[in-house]
């Protein structure tokens, strides 16, 4: 009895009661022998409180909505085993946007079916182009959520970077936009096409929201999307202004004009 | 086997809650659940379709959460293991004491300790069960059992100074 050096003699079988581990007939040799041994029942009530106590300890995670990032990571289950198409690991709140959106998207089975060459011009081009509609997507999804618009809160922005650096491999900054009206709401980890994305969200005084999100384009290893220009694109009235530095996707979404949104893309440039 | 994700799924508030009260931490903790999905995704081959697949994932954090705590012992100039910060920790503004004061003296236990009681206690796994996950025999589990019991009893009796109720007369099992 070496594993089991302070375990008292006749401890085992109250440890068993009050975890619920016995037979009916254990159950009632062990009741009798608490009814007259009020030491022994004395230390069950105890282990029997630290249980409940335990119990209710972060009960309230269990109603919790699961975290994008951990439903995610779930939904790799379904692409391991079944091949799936990449955008189911978006799930549920995703599916019906892409209904919603459709136009466009016909592609993407296509693209993952056909041999990619990574580094080819046309490969890389439609990287870049998905990882706007990507943003474009994250951005309808998101930044409607009243209760749960972010992972992480602005106030906890050091912890917020750091998590998400460490999740896209890479320190990310999170540029200021206050000179333009937005502050920073916080900040979610999201899957993207080609690995994980950082969406961050800003929101101005009139409760309009912008998100940036940012993720890594290395083609399979291969060459980096390197850099491009500003891109433009727009889908019903969520307009998005994406672009690529050193291998890194960029894109800045809002349902706002153009000419606005340019202005907060160019000061999210120059603070990158 | 498409179903799969769906079943993990609906795992996942029992891991983070078990990750919450096994790190103390709300981010560390969810960093072990992704962790935990992330490599149990990897190894889906080494389950066994038709055994208890939240045993299994169970099973799976135990070992990420105990290669973790090696690497933290190894990188300690880099990270800082949550037990010696558990006092400063933050605590949720909303948080009522008793729950504070059980995560914190929760802490304070060797973590061997902790994953067995949480295991029993609030995932309601069975001592052979909880031997599997932890990998060490029953007996283990029984002695890790008591000595946590008796360790968070005295933790939590120590807040109220000298409350403390009469020492319970068994005799030791020689």
């Amino acid at each position: 009895m070496k594993d089991a050096p302070t375990l008292l003699a006749g401890e085992a079988e109250l440890h068993a009661f009050v975890d619920g581990r016995l037979a009916a007939d254990e159950r009632a040799a062990v009741q009798a022998r608490l009814d007259a041994d009020p030491a022994a029942a004395a230390q069950v009530r105890e282990w029997q409180e630290l249980r409940e106590a335990l119990r209710g300890l972060h009960a309230g995670l269990l109603d919790d909505p699961v975290p994008p990032a951990l439903l995610a990571a779930a939904q790799q289950f379904d692409h391991r085993t079944s091949r799936l198409g990449q955008w189911q690991r978006w799930g549920g709140i995703a599916a019906s946007l892409l209904l919603a959106f459709g136009v466009g998207w016909g592609s993407h089975g296509q693209w993952r079916a056909q041999q990619e060459v990574a580094g080819s011009p046309a490969v890389r081009a439609r990287l870049v182009s998905t990882f706007g509609h990507e943003a474009m997507v994250a951005h309808a999804v998101f930044s409607p959520e009243v209760r749960h618009p972010v992972e992480v809160e602005a106030r906890q922005q050091e912890h917020l970077v750091q998590w998400l650096s460490k999740r896209l491999n890479r320190p990310l900054k999170v540029p200021n936009l206050g000179q333009q009206g937005y502050e920073l709401v916080g900040g979610r980890l999201l899957p993207g096409e080609k690995g994980a994305r950082a969406q961050f969200m800003y929101q101005n005084p009139r409760g309009d929201r912008i998100t940036l999100y940012i993720g890594a384009l290395d083609a399979n290893g291969g060459a980096p999307a390197g850099e491009t220009a500003f891109r433009f694109t727009s889908q019903g009235d969520v307009a998005t202004f994406y672009w690529v530095d050193d291998g890194f996707g960029y894109a800045l979404a809002g349902k706002l004009p153009r000419a606005t949104l340019l202005v907060l893309s160019e000061s999210v440039y120059q603070q990158l | 086997m498409a179903a799969a994700a769906n079943d993990v799924v609906a795992y996942i508030p029992d891991l983070r809650r078990y990750a919450r009260t096994l790190t103390g931490d709300a981010w560390a903790a969810d960093d072990l659940v992704q962790d935990t999905l992330e490599r149990a995704c990897k190894g889906w081959q080494l389950w066994t379709a038709g055994s208890d697949l939240r045993a299994w994932l169970f099973t799976v954090m135990h070992n990420v959460f105990v290669d973790g705590a090696r690497r933290a012992l190894r990188q300690q100039h880099h990270r800082v293991d949550v037990d010696d910060v558990a006092d400063e920790l933050v605590a949720p503004a909303r948080a009522p004491e008793q729950t504070l004061d059980l995560q914190r003296c929760l802490m304070r236990l060797p973590q061997e300790q902790r994953e067995v009681l949480l295991l029993v206690s609030v995932q309601d796994l069975g001592y052979e069960e909880v031997a599997k996950i932890t990998r060490v025999p029953v007996g283990t589990v029984m002695s890790r059992l008591s000595r946590a019991r008796s360790r968070l009893r005295e933790l939590m009796d120590g807040r109220q100074a000298a409350a403390a109720p009469a020492p319970v007369a068994l005799r030791r099992l020689k």
